[in-house]
């Protein structure tokens, strides 16, 4: 069963497509990781698919209505904002919202989640500190957190380890592994080349708002792409830990 | 929930004072007895002067807070307060020129009635203005556009004036004031006060939800164009009447929303209800004191707030800083 299906989806800024005719589908129990250099269109891409973009072609999330759309997908965006001194958890019950009618306490389901959310994230015992003094590697951990409370069949997350330590980023990836497992899809967007490879089961790498290459990480990381897409020359070394990525030089 | 009893017991407290304090002394079971029926001249004072006031000291402030937690939770910014949109500059440019072309003169509610063709014309202009899907900035831009030209107007209108007398009127309406208001005042803006209470009291889950950003509130499944309409028709309508019968009150919605978010622990839903008792607290707290300190200069209530005001606000931001370090 389809999750996400992008018939040529296009974004334009003024004339310009940011991004250009993609496609692909995704189906459950999938770890999917977004990967393009700066600029290639990726949040534009995710924005878009989740109807929070004006774009042409065709999204399935995108057609849905916002509220039935929020129990089905969750999104982290890149812009990481608390704006109040509220706590960890009234941060991370926030993923509730779309599951409970207006008013409502938490039931103790929600509770349940919630909990479970904070305890994948290490936050168990940052729950009744103010989320917005936290340092900004942990605020990143609790808007994880709250995402993974919503408890959707589809998590989209915009560069969510970008800024964590590196215990921290293996440690998010291994939670999305983890949800992956358990039936859920996850599409994440990433920079770093090596965790993508180690982590995902799929990779989409976006040149220039075009889908350049989709299938496994060996088949995506291959010296040619990675010099036309990211201009750089690297190699993918088979290791006893898995797959290693080596970026070797930038290239002219 | 702990918050609710105190402050709904404070708020209970001030009206009963509001309506037991004033220039003639009447014992406080007389002057409720009065409330209730009965000939002379104590159920006069009672029923005619002082529960309109204390009515609208009660609403207007509720109004204020309100407006005020509302605004800010929308704007992720606690500097926001209900006068941004220009809503309450235009009523009182309403207000103006009633009272400088006599318009005030012609039936008993001819001036609030102004003031709020004013303010409804501000609504439509910031509404037309920012857009149906602008982005909070636009709206800031918007509302100081507006208050700038309501200003200017309200210059223009005492700069030309031949009438000193209406100056001098015009000048003290500004300042604030729900002395010497009638039952009429209350049965003209309370309703429209409570329908602006009524469409503010359903943007507390938008507004949580705001506090991750408008794309994540989006996300949750929060229609923003729908939120902002809520909010914008929501302050309009409750600032605007309480603008049109007691002129510019400033620092209520300002301040209130301030002092309670660390005690109801900043959930801007929290907010909303916590900041409306709290704001008719302190303008009914305020209007008591204008009637204490100088009961013969006629103070004006404005005055006053922003004695009260601006001194909290100091303090407050002496509280933040030392917390910072």
């Amino acid at each position: 069963m389809s999750l996400l299906t992008l018939e040529t989806l296009t974004v334009r800024r003024g004339q310009c497509p940011v991004v250009d005719g993609v496609s692909f589908q995704i189906g459950k129990g999938e770890l999917i990781g977004l990967i393009g250099p700066n600029g290639a269109g990726k949040t534009s891409l995710m924005r878009a698919a989740l109807g929070l973009l004006a774009h042409e072609g065709r999204s399935s999330l995108a057609q849905m209505r916002a509220s039935e759309r929020a129990k089905l997908a969750a999104w982290m965006p890149q812009q990481r904002e608390i704006a109040w001194p509220v706590t960890v958890e009234t941060v991370v019950a926030l993923g509730r919202m779309p599951h409970r009618p207006t008013g409502a306490k938490l039931s103790a389901q929600d509770q349940a989640q919630v909990d479970k959310a904070l305890d994948r994230m290490g936050l168990t015992g940052f729950r009744d500190r103010a989320a917005n003094a936290l340092s900004g590697g942990e605020q990143a951990r609790v808007l994880i957190a709250r995402a993974l409370a919503q408890d959707t069949p589809l998590l989209v997350a915009d560069e969510p380890i970008a800024g964590l330590d590196p215990a921290a980023q293996i440690a998010t990836l291994r939670v999305f592994r983890d949800l992956a497992a358990e039936g859920h899809t996850v599409l994440v967007s990433l920079h770093d080349l090596s965790l993508a490879a180690r982590y995902c089961g799929r990779l989409l790498m976006l040149d220039k708002g075009r889908l350049v290459a989709d299938g496994t990480p060996a088949e995506v990381l291959t010296e040619g792409n990675l010099a036309t897409t990211f201009h750089i020359r690297a190699r993918v070394i088979d290791t006893e830990h898995g797959a290693l990525f080596q970026p070797i030089d930038v290239l002219p | 929930m702990r918050l609710f009893l105190p402050l709904a017991t404070l708020v209970a407290l001030l009206f009963i004072a509001s309506l037991t304090v004033g220039s003639t002394a009447i014992p406080v079971g007389e002057a409720l007895r009065g409330l209730f029926g009965g000939d002379g001249v104590v159920p006069m004072v009672m029923q005619e002067i002082r529960l309109p006031r204390a009515i609208l000291a009660a609403s207007l402030g509720a109004s204020l807070g309100l407006s005020g937690a509302a605004m800010q939770g929308y704007l992720r910014n606690p500097l926001a307060e209900p006068g941004l949109i220009g809503v309450s500059g235009s009523a009182a440019l309403g207000a103006v020129i009633a009272l400088q072309y006599g318009i005030a003169g012609l039936f008993g509610l001819a001036l609030p009635l102004m003031a709020l063709l004013f303010a409804l014309l501000a609504v439509l202009l910031i509404l037309g203005l920012a857009g149906p899907r602008g982005g909070s900035l636009t709206l800031i831009l918007a509302g100081i556009a507006i208050s700038a030209l309501a200003g200017a107007l309200t210059s223009l209108a005492l700069n030309l004036s031949q009438n000193p007398y209406a100056v001098y009127e015009i000048l003290f309406w500004m300042m604030g004031s729900v002395a010497d208001r009638s039952m009429h005042h209350v049965a003209l803006a309370l309703p429209i006060m409570a329908i602006g209470w009524a469409l503010l009291a359903t943007t507390g889950r938008g507004l949580d939800a705001l506090t991750l950003g408008e794309d994540a509130a989006e996300a949750l499944g929060i229609n923003l164009r729908a939120l902002r309409l809520r909010l914008l028709i929501g302050v309009a309508a409750a600032v605007g009447a309480g603008t049109a019968v007691a002129g510019a009150v400033g620092f209520v919605g300002l301040v209130v929303p301030h002092i309670l978010r660390p005690i109801t622990g900043a959930k801007p839903s929290t907010l909303l209800w916590a900041s409306a008792l709290g704001g008719a607290a302190l303008v009914m707290a305020a209007d008591i004191l204008v009637r204490v300190i100088l009961p013969t200069k006629d103070l004006k209530l404005g005055v006053v707030m922003a004695l009260i005001g601006a001194p909290l606000f100091l303090h407050l931001i002496y509280k933040t800083r030392r917390e910072m370090n």
